[in-house]
């Protein structure tokens, strides 16, 4: 992967130091709405972002009741319920957030209700927990709030699985008890038209091992946001995300490592890919070392494969550190169009063009898919790219026979 | 019945300065069973007929023609080369992550022969092609070529001929960068492709010393982007006790 095309802008160039904007790692956050003004879209948190398309979303759009079906498996030892009133409103900052959007203010001020899972310390829960939601009706501006708890030493599997049309924004957070070991994944498998602006926040416990993986597929615009903070030493997370972008489709990823723990580990992998006209994915990677975060360790890494013309890939890898008492830090961004010598070499041995295209496409995001490390969801994962791939690259293309999963 | 035809081909790569002749002018033909060697010093312009021969996308074949048992094997796209029964292994095999080599492989069979492979005898057949070229069967698993040391890059070129099965080999300095060893189990699996019916080998090399495990018919010394001489196998002797001065003294005339 060595091509950087014209129309694609890497931030490698720029440095990583480069345009840093002081309030956008150091967001001063308020729980007041009123403290939060309407974005304009000039902001650096919103440059990249179409708001006319969020439907008023980051601004004062009602938040109307819900057109978006929520349902859920229950696996022994975990409470999963809607909670209002004074419970729901007890959970709201649980994951240590404090808004630093309007919008997120909005929706810790003004949704009623909260889905809750909880999962008690100690508790190993056998099975993945998976919340389905799915939008019937696009045109209803709407928001949730999700709190997910997860007691020390506990150990469970959580999916956010996201179908149908829905305009929607959401505040997910997530408590991460010490030693607990979690997986959250919210997969973003839209209709065409959704819009879905969403916030997940973490705090991650002493020795703690989460691991977030946001996969994003479908929808009209999709912004993500997951961010992590550290309670105590030696808690680990791990940010994981593929994304793959179609015509006229803006897919955003931001993450916002804050290593506010000495010892503590980051270690963020994103990889896209683009096809279509107007096919656009945004990937910032943020990454504070707090002066107290001796020890720590951290690597971020976006990949975006361009398919077509007419896609745009922005991927700017942020890294600021105040403190020298470092374990590891890097980055590393790269976006490239296929590499011939790779296609060259698999057609030499006899296979098609589209076919190799396809080897190296499912290659690019193998790695990740097997990271995630959900069952349910890798197969799922694979059949949604190649599905993807069914729409340009494999456009034509007959037998696909020879294609299987790996021995 | 192969028999690969290479008539006056001309080459050319695009550089900043404009097109920039690599082939001058080549014009060779290997029959069914025969192995020809072609020798020359860096630069020459081997790597190229072999490339030119396969079709990468980098060079343009500006004059000459190419056939393999009369099919004009220049109109072909790459991949169609390799299953009219053309194969090269590469000088330096290309890294595709995430594409473990057992799916590579079935996928590149299945390609050639226009019908997946029978899933019994194809493991048996790929393990024990890998095991032949002391590959342990766990690169099965692995992605093609990613991490692969030199030689064991290499050694997967040379499975990959024995499994695929074609009609032509061209082989790019196969063995360039293996140990003794390593020579000897390369020079054995061209051999045992050799033996097959009817099978060509062109063996693009450096020196002489894999000439002593796979002993070829004719030699040919390229210089310039041509063939400047060719002969039986006493000219690679010839070549190892002279170096190629003689040749690239007559070239810059
Ligand atoms: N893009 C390019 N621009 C300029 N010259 C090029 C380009 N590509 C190849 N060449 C030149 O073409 C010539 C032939 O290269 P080739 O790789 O075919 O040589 P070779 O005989 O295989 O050498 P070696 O023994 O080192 O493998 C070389 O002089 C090389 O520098
Ligand atoms: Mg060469």
């Amino acid at each position: 992967m060595t091509v950087t095309t014209d129309s694609v802008r890497s931030a490698l160039e720029q440095g990583p130091e480069h345009g840093k904007v002081e309030s956008h790692l150091h967001p001063a956050g308020s729980f007041d709405v009123a403290d939060h003004e309407v974005p304009t879209g000039r902001e650096e948190i919103w440059r990249f972002t179409p708001l006319k398309r969020l439907k008023g979303l980051h601004a004062d759009a009602e938040f109307m009741r819900s057109a978006t079906s929520c349902t859920w498996n229950t696996p022994e030892g975990v409470r999963i319920e809607g909670v209002s009133g004074d419970e729901a409103r007890s959970l709201r900052g649980l994951s240590g957030l404090v808004p630093n959007t309007r919008w997120a203010a909005r929706v810790l001020a003004e949704v009623p209700s909260t889905l809750l899972i909880d999962v008690p310390a100690d508790t190993e829960v056998s099975e993945p927990i998976v919340v389905d939601l799915d939008g019937e009706d696009v045109a209803v501006t709407e928001a949730g709030h999700v709190a997910m708890r997860f007691g020390a030493h506990s150990k469970a599997i959580v999916v956010l699985n996201h179908t149908g049309s829905s305009t929607i924004a959401a505040v997910v957070e997530i408590a991460v008890g010490d030693g607990a070991d979690v997986t959250v994944v919210s997969l973003q498998d839209w209709a065409d038209d959704a819009v879905h602006l969403s916030h997940h926040q973490a705090r991650v416990g002493r020795d703690a091992t989460y691991k977030h993986a946001a996969i994003s597929f479908g929808g009209d615009l999709v912004r993500m946001d997951a961010n992590v903070t550290y309670d105590g030493p030696g808690g680990s997370a791990e940010l994981l995300g593929l994304y793959f972008a179609d015509a006229g489709q803006h897919i955003e990823h931001r993450i916002f490592a804050d290593h506010t723990a000495p010892r503590t580990k980051s270690h963020a992998v994103y990889k896209g890919a683009l096809q279509g006209e107007k096919a656009h994915t945004v990937w910032v990677g943020n990454v504070l070392i707090r002066k107290v975060a001796e020890g720590i360790e951290t690597y971020e890494e976006n990949r975006n494969l361009v398919l077509t013309d007419g896609c745009q890939a922005d991927s700017i890898p942020n890294l600021e550190i105040e403190t020298g008492e470092i374990e590891g830090a890097g980055h590393a961004s790269a976006t490239a169009r296929f590499d011939d010598e790779q296609l060259f070499y698999l057609q030499s041995r006899g296979v098609s063009e589209q076919e190799a295209q396809r080897l190296v496409v499912h290659g690019f995001f193998n790695d990740l898919i097997r990271q995630v490390g959900v069952p349910s969801i890798e197969d799922r994962l694979l059949t949604t790219v190649e599905a993807e791939l069914a729409k340009n690259v494999l456009k034509g293309l007959g037998s696909l026979a020879a294609f299987g999963s790996d021995d | 019945m192969s028999k690969l035809v290479i008539t006056d081909l001309h080459v050319t790569v695009d550089t900043e300065d404009g097109p920039k002749e690599i082939l001058k002018g080549v014009t060779l033909t290997i029959k069914e069973g025969e192995t020809h060697a072609i020798m020359g010093p860096n630069g020459s312009g081997k790597s190229t007929l072999a490339y030119s021969i396969a079709g990468h996308p980098k060079y343009t074949i500006t004059g000459g023609s190419v056939t393999l048992d009369g099919q004009d094997v220049l109109s072909l796209s790459v991949d169609e080369r390799a299953r009219a029964g053309l194969f090269l292994a590469m000088q330096y095999p290309v890294e595709v992550p995430g594409v473990s080599v057992s799916n590579f492989l079935r996928t590149a069979k299945t390609a050639i022969d226009g019908e997946a492979p029978k899933l019994r005898t194809w493991v048996k057949d790929v393990n024990g092609a890998l095991e032949r070229l002391n590959l342990d069967p766990s690169f099965g698993t692995r992605s093609v070529n990613e991490g692969f040391s030199g030689g064991e890059k290499k050694r997967h070129e040379i499975a990959q001929l024995e499994l695929l099965d074609p009609k032509v080999a061209v082989l790019d300095e196969t063995d360039s960068g293996l140990d003794i060893d390593a020579l000897k189990i390369v020079s054995e699996g061209v051999n045992r492709f050799r033996e097959r019916e009817g099978k060509g080998v062109l063996l693009i090399t450096h020196y002489t010393r894999i000439l002593r495990y796979i002993e070829p018919d004719y030699v040919h010394v390229f210089v310039d982007g041509k063939v400047a001489e060719s002969g039986g196998k006493e000219l690679a002797d010839q070549l190892e006790a002279e170096g190629y001065d003689r040749y690239l003294k007559a070239a810059q005339v």
